[in-house]
């Protein structure tokens, strides 16, 4: 018997019925089209599924298309804005030669915008660990964590740059 | 790998849910499918329904309950993990839940789905085993509770009766020293084998084991050769005794009777350690 859902995917409302067992994964790319989450071992251990709902990173291929019925998914290909123009995560990547393959990559960049938007400015061990659920065959981890860490870097700096004006501010008063 | 077909119904309570179970001996309830959802696709698990409690989001909070910590049973990981009042009253859970899997796991499971899943290799289920925890489980025939301990029976086997669904969970304020040791090969693996070491309500350390047998364990040897006065290294050396630890790929059961040992002791030092400190 299928199922009635209506899913927001990447700021567009997407209404279809699908059979109850389809999987997020399956949805995204089969039904709404969007083939840039990758299936990589599909037993929930690689990340390369990964992508936001409501906000928040899951594996794709282990969640039911029917329990996303109601909520926001963003995927890679809902990240860069409407003129192309990238997010700062895949800037970051390109710049610090964050993939080689590039199989992993669209889950990775998923993963690490969901940990920065937990954790704006991590250090070191907290990318290392908060990305302990995406695993990249090509062993690229040294660059995906130096991007990881340069978006991270810029957001302490801006907060620290906002800080300094609201400092400055209130002393010129 | 897609699971065989099964009927689909989100719904909005508890009473809907018992109700839904009921009715079909084949249902199964979905909470985050991050233990169910595996074992669909790899078609151990064939259930006819599932029955998403996804929609009762009134079975998500943590609630200060006087002595005890209230924890609704829908709650996920994350929130239990990065819970202010979690971590104040019982530090040694939120630790606990931070170390399951990886974050995409975390924004999904629950730590009612990892109890009622009762799997040996879970962090959670030996966590309430070690703090005495309770749980509050609704069925056709109303409310009981069932302590941690009355409720792993055998291999993913619970105390839990056809229709029954688990509601809270509650922690007893543990003030104490604690200690998780967990030992695995990759950050995001599963425990090879842990060990949980939390304070009793009684002031002794109560020590909970991981992946040692077919059910979560208290380490019984560990905790009387403790109450009767044994020595941290003495005590631990007798982690594993009486328990048939599984083999698998990653570990004979020799080798995990050395790990259970070595974990142990690790964690009632650091367990003391912290109880000093506090
Ligand atoms: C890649 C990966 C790594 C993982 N690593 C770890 C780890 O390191 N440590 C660890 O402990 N766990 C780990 N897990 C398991 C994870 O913690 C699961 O989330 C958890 O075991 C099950 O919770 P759930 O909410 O997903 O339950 P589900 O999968 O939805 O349900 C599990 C079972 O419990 C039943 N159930 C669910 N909720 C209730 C309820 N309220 N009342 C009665 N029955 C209920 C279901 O019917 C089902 O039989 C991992 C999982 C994955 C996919
Ligand atoms: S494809 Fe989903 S985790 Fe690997
Ligand atoms: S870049 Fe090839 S898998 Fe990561």
């Amino acid at each position: 018997m299928g199922v009635k859902i209506v899913v927001e995917v990447n700021g567009t409302a997407q209404s279809h019925e699908v059979e109850a067992r389809t999987l997020l994964v399956q949805y995204l790319r089969d039904v709404v089209g969007l083939h840039g989450t990758n299936i990589g071992c599909d037993t929930s251990s690689c990340g390369a599924c990964t992508v936001l709902l409501d906000g928040e990173s899951v594996k794709s291929c282990t969640v039911l298309a029917a329990q996303a019925d109601g909520r926001s998914v963003t995927t890679i290909e809902g990240l860069a804005e409407p003129d192309g123009t990238l997010h700062p995560v895949q800037s970051a990547f390109r710049e610090h030669h964050a993939l080689q393959c590039g199989y992993c990559t669209p889950g990775m960049v998923m993963a690490v915008v969901s940990l920065l938007k937990e954790n704006p400015s991590p250090t070191e061990s907290e990318v290392r660990l908060g990305l302990e659920g995406n695993l990249c065959r090509c062993t690229g981890y040294h660059n995906i964590v130096k991007a990881v860490l340069a978006v991270g870097a810029t957001a302490g700096a801006t907060a620290g740059a906002t800080a300094g004006a609201g400092a400055a501010a209130e002393a010129g008063r | 790998m897609i699971p065989a077909a099964f009927e689909y119904r989100r719904v909005g309570s508890v009473a809907e849910a018992i109700a839904a179970l009921s009715a079909d001996e084949d249902a199964k309830l979905l909470a985050g499918g991050h233990s169910l959802l595996p074992l669909m696709k790899l078609r151990l698990a064939v259930p006819s329904l599932l029955i998403d409690l996804g929609g009762v989001p009134s079975l998500s909070y943590v609630r200060d309950g006087g002595d005890h910590l209230a924890i609704g049973a829908l709650t996920r990981h994350c929130d239990v993990e990065r819970s202010d009042l979690v971590r104040r009253s019982a530090p040694l859970l939120a630790y606990v839940a931070g170390q399951v899997g990886d974050p995409q796991v975390r924004h999904r499971g629950t730590i009612g789905g990892s109890i009622a899943h009762g799997d040996p290799a879970s962090d959670l289920p030996a966590a309430v085993l070690a703090l005495e925890a309770t749980l509050v489980v609704e069925g056709p025939d109303g409310e009981r509770t069932i302590p941690a301990g009355e409720l792993f029976l055998g291999f993913l086997e619970t105390s839990l009766r056809p229709g029954e669904v688990l509601t809270e969970i509650r922690v007893p304020r543990s003030p104490g020293g604690w200690s998780f040791q967990k030992f695995n090969r990759r950050a995001q693996d599963w425990a090879i084998v842990g060990a949980v070491i939390a304070t009793a309500p009684s002031g002794r350390p109560n020590v909970a084991l991981v992946n040692m047998a077919a059910t979560p364990v208290r380490a019984a040897a560990t905790e009387s050769a403790l109450a009767a006065g044994a020595g941290t290294e003495e005590a631990a050396r007798l982690a594993a005794d009486g328990l048939e630890p599984p083999s698998d790929l990653n570990a004979s059961p020799e080798y995990r009777r050395h790990l259970a040992s070595v974990l142990v002791r690790r964690g009632l030092e650091e367990a003391a350690a912290r109880d000093g400190a506090a």
